[in-house]
């Protein structure tokens, strides 16, 4: 783990937006007709296109802008592989997102995208909900390192995260160099058993 | 020596490396790969200077993008025919084959993997695709993987991996008549949700699972993925074995009896546990079809829509939104819905079986006025058997449209899609929101009840339009 191949992450605070809504699927974080580019880049204008039509859409109002974490409720990023994804939301300009549960797979392609995902139970869920609502101002803290989150100025909770994952994140490295690293083993794996 | 199960099995004979603290390496020996999701990851081994590792166990198809029209027309869309020309751009700079649409062999790369022996019992199979589960049928792990992993893997052919939970599904006695593979599936996803089976890798049991032949078993491992399962497998058998044997891509001779033997060695053993157990009765089960917005909102076709009112409290507010978009009246009967669209394909349920099945309800029916019926198959192999059976035939005289195969309106990236507000019957596997074209609505079944709707021009219980004779 050396060079950094992005931005670090290690603390975070800012405002946040609220979708809440369980089982968000990848089909409505990026729509399908928007996988036709051969880039990662340029997608944030593209998230959650079909639901931005809609009058009043969380992200598109004006207390929306400068928030840097989604907070969403059970399930969030069901359904595709697509990486789309997390380049869509951090194309908008999301660091992390807080969540009761994730989908496996967005949970992993988040993470290699310097996409912070935020277990939260469902007392601290509602908290942050209900001081959103009261405050659109309202700050959230993440660390990273400490593995802690919280509103600013309330208890900093305890989340999990894949020790592996958190490194890379801390570091700003991926885990294509720790593989690469790790080809005389590969390569053995191949001799001994094909 | 402790019991293991089938995935246990294929997961130790590939872990290459396990340090503390750290994933597993796990190696892949199938990277299945498409235009869609590799050429970011191909862009980045050119920024690292690499090449594709092992260009021998990696094959690329075109699929997503591509037009079901005759294929002398042209890609008329821009960016998907330059999706298309990076795809072959990158096969051709990293010697990966590739079945381009010119290809005898192209199709849906879930329908082609199998078709051509490629996938096989005991392999790690991955794609850029959540439904690479369902090679899982033929008793591999195969699971879906992002983009930047696709990259790990062309680099290295491996892949960290945390090791998942285990999900034992048995499915125990005789399907009733009517019904098939994606109604066991969707009465699972049904009552599991469409988070239930997170974190885990499923295997199907039992002897409902048994008695299916290999086509259904794909169905019902590719939709594994729905219920949020990381994989779903079967051990392979006979079925199996028969199945594959002779394909181009399978073992021949003294090494093909060598698989075997080998193979049948992978079943899950007695004794051996799982970290969660679910069982259907499929004697109970009927044809089922979904209301809403994910494949975990499920009926029978007999039944009523769900009302959130007597819904239970937890699942309301997703029912009242999903009925919302689908403007379907609480409480009301699913059968009698109007339909606009019959959607026959997807890399769930475009395969001879669904093809014949599809068939057996449209021959000498016509499609319903005002209803337009598409018939997608999932290979240029399945759809040349298709016509020799005479099943192009039966679908165009009943007026249906007979395309070449793809996605198509399963994920609605090639022109093929819903109109805003167009209700559809589709053998694909999901009904998000705008899944099938921006304000499409779709309801999931199997082609049975697909094809029953196409006739009826609303939503039908197909057992009433089959055979005596038919199961």
């Amino acid at each position: 783990m050396s060079t950094p191949e992005r931005e670090p992450f290690t603390t975070l605070t800012a405002t946040y937006v609220v979708l809440p809504v369980d089982d968000v699927d990848t089909d409505q974080i990026i729509p399908a007709r928007f996988l036709k580019t051969t880039d990662k880049q340029g997608l944030g204008a593209s998230l959650f296109a079909d639901w931005r039509e809609r009058p009043d859409f969380p992200l598109d109002r004006p207390d929306a802008a400068g928030a840097r974490v989604l907070l969403a409720g059970a399930n969030f990023g069901c359904g595709s592989s697509r990486e789309h994804a997390p380049w869509a939301l951090v194309g908008w300009g999301l660091r992390a997102i807080v969540a009761l549960s994730f989908a496996d797979i967005f949970r992993q392609n988040a993470l290699k995208n310097g996409l912070l995902p935020v277990a939260v139970d469902a007392a601290l869920h509602r908290q942050l909900v209900e001081a959103r609502l009261a405050d659109p101002s309202a700050r959230i803290h993440v660390d990273l390192p400490g593995q802690t989150v919280g509103l600013v100025g309330g208890p900093r909770v305890a989340f999990d995260i894949d020790p592996f994952a958190k490194e890379c994140l801390v570091h700003g490295v991926d885990e294509l160099g720790y593989l690469l690293a790790r080809l005389p083993d590969i390569e053995r794996h191949e001799h001994a058993a094909h | 020596m402790t019991p293991t199960t089938l995935f246990e099995k294929i997961w130790r004979d590939h872990v290459v490396r396990q340090d503390e603290g750290a994933p597993a390496v796990l190696y892949v020996d199938l990277h299945l790969v498409h235009e869609v999701t590799s050429p970011q990851a191909f862009a980045g081994l050119h920024a690292r200077g690499l090449r594709v590792r092992r260009p021998d166990r990696t094959f690329a198809t075109m699929d997503h993008s591509t037009p079901t029209l005759p294929r002398h027309l042209a890609v008329v869309d821009p960016q998907a025919q330059a999706q298309l020309r990076t795809l072959e751009q990158n096969c051709a700079e990293f010697g990966v084959p590739l079945y381009s649409l010119e290809a005898a062999e192209q199709g849906i790369v879930h329908v082609i993997g199998p078709e051509l022996g490629l996938t096989q019992p005991g392999l790690t199979v991955v794609c850029g695709d959540s439904h690479t589960s369902t090679h899982g049928a033929f008793g591999a792990l195969a699971f879906g993987i992002g983009t930047s992993e696709v990259e790990h893997v062309l680099a290295t052919q491996a892949l960290l991996q945390h090791r998942p939970k285990t999900m034992q599904v048995r499915v125990d006695g005789a399907l009733p008549r009517g019904v098939r593979a994606k109604d066991v599936v969707l009465a699972f996803i049904a009552r599991v949700g469409v988070g239930g089976a997170t974190g885990h890798v499923i295997e199907y049991r039992g002897s409902t699972i048994d008695a299916l032949g290999m086509e259904e078993r794909m169905t019902i491992c590719n939709m594994s993925i729905e219920a949020g399962a990381r994989a779903g497998m079967i051990a392979p058998d006979d079925t199996t074995f028969r199945w594959l044997e002779g394909r181009a891509h399978a073992p021949r001779g003294d090494a093909w009896r060598a698989a075997v033997e080998r193979w049948r060695a992978l079943r899950t053993d007695d004794g051996a546990t799982y970290d969660a157990t679910v069982t259907l009765d499929a004697t109970a089960l009927a044809p089922m079809i979904t209301y809403g917005t994910n494949p975990g909102m499920g009926i029978p076709v007999t039944a009523n829509v769900p009302a959130p009112a007597t819904a239970p409290a937890a699942d309301r507010a997703a029912i009242a939104k999903a009925l919302d978009y689908m403007q379907l009246a609480p409480g009301a009967p699913i059968a009698g819905q109007r339909v606009d669209v019959v959607f026959i394909g997807s890399c769930t349920n475009s395969r001879m079986s669904d093809l014949r099945d599809a068939a057996s309800i449209l021959r000498g029916r016509k499609v319903a006025t005002g209803v337009r019926a598409l018939v997608v198959p999932g290979s240029k192999a399945i759809k040349r058997q298709a016509e020799a059976e005479g099943l192009d035939a039966v679908f165009r005289e009943a007026g249906a449209e007979w395309r070449e195969a793809g996605c198509s309106m399963c994920i609605a990236m090639n022109g093929d899609q819903l109109r805003p507000g167009e209700y559809a019957v589709s053998t694909s596997n999901r009904n998000f929101e705008g899944r099938q074209g921006r304000g499409g609505r779709t309801m999931l079944a199997s082609p049975l009840t697909a094809a029953a709707a196409a006739v009826a021009g609303h939503v039908v219980d197909p057992r009433t339009m089959m055979e005596k004779s038919v199961a």
